[in-house]
């Protein structure tokens, strides 16, 4: 930081001459190049970035606050909204993280049909992120691809939990309804055109000489720095760190699966690219496997305590009867205490931090959100490259509103 | 028919409104200020499987100087409040704000304090999508309502707005 | 239950350590605010602690000491999770900063302040970071009311 005043928002005139030929550019909250609401207050010479100031908060709405006044079913909704692009992680990550808490593991088949969702969400991340990323790099035909794959997923996502975007599929203790019968049939279908869109994607940007050129070797980072700055997901991997939460403490049941994870070696934002396109494949291979091991059986706990009863059980039979009434009202109640659960997201590690206090509402609900170290990061990432670098690299990075500000 | 046959095809009659209107509403110029979840679904109805352009509503603009249909897409805090306000002051006569989803139009479940509940206190809005967020079927069925809508104004209105 | 972890720690630090427990299988202590720094480099220097993952705070409200700093550190070496907490008063509401060890702690230190107003001694540039500057309180606190809007512009009805 060169320029300390510059901070002050709402104050900062937008351009402002400095004495040593420095000019302080505003980029943003609202710029045609970034997807996002984020403010960087940026000291260039010439063309070169030589300081940076980044602002969030645009999209703060209160989610911690909100989850201390609800039971913890009531915040699934809200934790769809965290990170909009790969909604299914989130409800996956709270759950996991109440049930911990509980000490309840749920089904066979309902730990199946998570990483099946999960997975799919991780798709439609990444599709988003590099479909986005093409586009602000003008590379549109790439975006239409990438989009028209994203919006099959969508279709198959909308068949499971009813919506698109906003799925709110978990409960704690299971998940609000069972895959729909034809569901193998629909993901291979699904799959053959998300494959040719990627294989078109990869086609047309891979080795395309333009985007190359404005990725690799931007938005460098070290190692070092990538885990000093808290970095992980494709961030931290693609600078060489095999980090991944599925296969550093599989959760569900991850452990059960062949899969990859994609490292890259120079940190930048190419690394990142590759690491996403090849996740990508990964995911698809993941899903296939978890669709033929995938056992019959119930989705939910099978304590009343924990999920809702049946509802043919509510209406014939009085304990259920009560169940579900103090399920609705009161909730779930985990005893006193606290965890922390982690989950990969599309940028990293989701962490659901919980405190209970024994009562049917969380007393704390914290989220750690991978995007946020990430762009405490930017300003070390942009730093010394060009003022059009940081498209890609804000691109890359993936800044997720909802996720990062809560 | 009257003047047109008698002076053959070189002009037509109509009302100045009808005119102006037909060209303003098959020619939105929107500016997209997206801020949260609804962002997804804004990608969408533009991609190619919905295709907004089908409607006119081409391309997005993304300087407020050029645009003419604000597109609200997502929760506003009090922290992007102002932000808002100035785009929406900075678009040129004739404007239109739609808001989309339910964020933007009442706060949606965000009822605390760090949101706005709803745009329309801060600018006037034309049309609310509901939903959350709202599928892209709603979204072209809200410009095509705000086409209707542009179709019954008249150019003298303008100013009392 | 025995752990190796918490039993270094509480043979470095058996002063400020104050408890440890490993509810479901998270391993964590409480630690004395004064010894977090010395305790935090002690974690990544010597225990192969790499990685701050998270670091957030909780109000406990009629508790004293009020506020808990909970700090996740993370191993990537050795692939393992320790949480430290602080317990914080309300009227000495400062912790030094993690920031000398682990730059990622800036962020982390910021949102804190700004969610629970509790400082960090040591920190460059300690200011908000969600809200916005003439923000009065801080909203995570449990007294502050869930819907105090403070606009920063005028609101129509």
């Amino acid at each position: 930081m060169t320029e300390k005043k510059t901070a002050e928002p709402g104050k900062t005139p937008d351009l402002e001459k400095l004495e040593d030929g420095r000019l302080v550019l505003n980029m943003g909250p609202s710029h045609p190049a970034m997807h996002g609401i984020v403010r960087l207050l940026l000291t260039v010479e010439g063309e070169r970035v030589v300081g940076s100031d980044i602002e969030i908060g645009y999209l703060h709405r209160g989610f911690e606050k909100t989850c201390e006044t609800i039971t913890y079913n009531q915040c699934v909704p809200y934790t769809d909204r965290l990170n909009y692009v790969s909604p299914f992680i989130n409800n996956v990550g709270y759950a996991l993280a109440v049930e911990k808490l509980m000490g309840v593991e749920t089904t066979a088949r309902c730990k199946y049909v998570r990483v099946i969702m999960s997975e799919l969400s991780r798709l439609t991340d990444h599709l988003t992120c590099i479909g986005a990323n093409a586009m602000e790099l003008a590379a549109f035909t790439v975006y239409f691809y990438l989009i028209n794959a994203r919006e099959e997923l969508y279709k198959l996502t909308d068949s499971v939990a009813g919506g698109r975007i906003t799925p709110a599929y978990t409960r704690v203790g299971g998940l609000t309804r069972d895959l729909p019968a034809d569901f193998k049939r629909d993901t291979a279908e699904v799959f053959k055109k998300v494959r040719k869109n990627i294989s078109d994607a990869d086609k047309l940007l891979t080795r395309n000489r333009i985007f190359y050129d404005r990725l690799h070797g931007t938005g460098h980072i070290s190692k070092e720095d990538a885990l000093a700055l808290s970095f992980t997901g494709p961030a931290l991997r693609s600078t060489g760190v095999p980090l991944d939460v599925r296969k550093a403490t599989p959760y569900l049941v991850y452990d059960r699966f062949d899969f990859d994870i994609p490292v890259g070696s120079n940190g930048d934002n190419y690394d990142r690219y590759l690491v996403r396109l090849e996740e990508m494949k990964q995911s698809m291979r993941i899903v296939e496997q978890a669709l033929a091991q995938l056992p019959d059986g119930p989705i939910n706990h099978p304590d009343f305590n924990v999920s809702l009863p049946p509802k043919a059980e509510v209406y014939g039979n009085i304990e259920a009867l009560m169940a579900h009434f103090k399920l609705t009202f009161e909730g779930v109640k985990p005893p006193k205490g606290e965890v922390y659960q982690a989950v990969e997201g599309g940028n990293g590690e989701v962490g659901f931090y919980i405190v209970s206090d024994g009562t049917g509402r969380p007393w704390r609900v914290r989220l750690r959100p991978p995007c946020f170290p990430l762009t405490g990061g930017l300003s070390k990432m942009i730093q010394g490259g060009y003022l059009a670098d940081i498209i890609s690299t804000f691109g890359q990075i993936n800044m997720i509103g909802g996720e990062l500000e809560r | 028919m009257g003047l047109e046959t008698a002076l053959g095809h070189s002009f037509l009659t109509t009302r100045l409104d009808e005119a102006v209107n037909w060209g303003r509403k098959y020619s939105f110029f929107q500016y997209p200020f997206v801020t949260a979840c609804c962002g997804m679904e804004y990608m969408s109805t533009f991609a190619s499987t919905y295709d907004i352009s089908r409607f006119g509503a081409e391309y997005p603009r993304f300087s407020p100087r050029q645009a003419d249909v604000l597109f609200v897409v997502g929760t506003v805090n009090e922290k992007l409040a102002p932000v808002l306000k100035r785009v929406y002051d900075q678009m040129c006569e004739p404007k239109w704000v739609v808001s989309f989803g339910v964020c933007a139009t009442s706060g949606g479940f965000y009822d605390n304090y760090a949101t706005v509940q709803g745009i329309d206190k801060i600018i006037p809005v034309d049309i609310y999508i509901p939903g959350c967020p709202p599928r892209p079927e709603a979204v072209l069925d809200a410009l095509i309502k705000l086409q209707e809508k542009v179709g019954r104004e008249s150019v003298l209105d303008r100013k009392y707005r | 239950m025995t752990s190796y972890l918490l039993d270094t720690l509480k043979s470095r630090f058996p002063e400020a350590v104050l408890e440890t427990h490993a509810f479901r299988g998270d391993e964590t202590a409480l630690i004395k605010k004064e010894a977090l720094l010395q305790a935090a480099a002690f974690l990544r220097q010597e225990l192969g602690f790499d990685m701050l993952m998270d670091l957030t705070a909780a109000d406990y409200l009629p508790r004293e000491p009020r506020f808990e700093l909970v700090c996740h550190f993370y191993s990537t070496t050795h692939n393992y999770r320790l949480r430290l907490k602080c317990p914080v008063e309300a009227h000495d509401a400062a912790v030094d900063s993690l920031t000398p060890l682990w730059a990622g702690a800036n962020w982390f230190e910021r949102e804190v302040y700004d969610m629970f107003g509790i400082k960090f001694n040591g920190h460059p540039d300690l200011r908000r970071i969600l809200m916005y500057d003439g923000f009065e309180g801080h909203p995570l606190r449990k007294d502050y009311p869930l819907k105090k809007r403070q606009p920063r512009m005028l609101h129509k009805d």
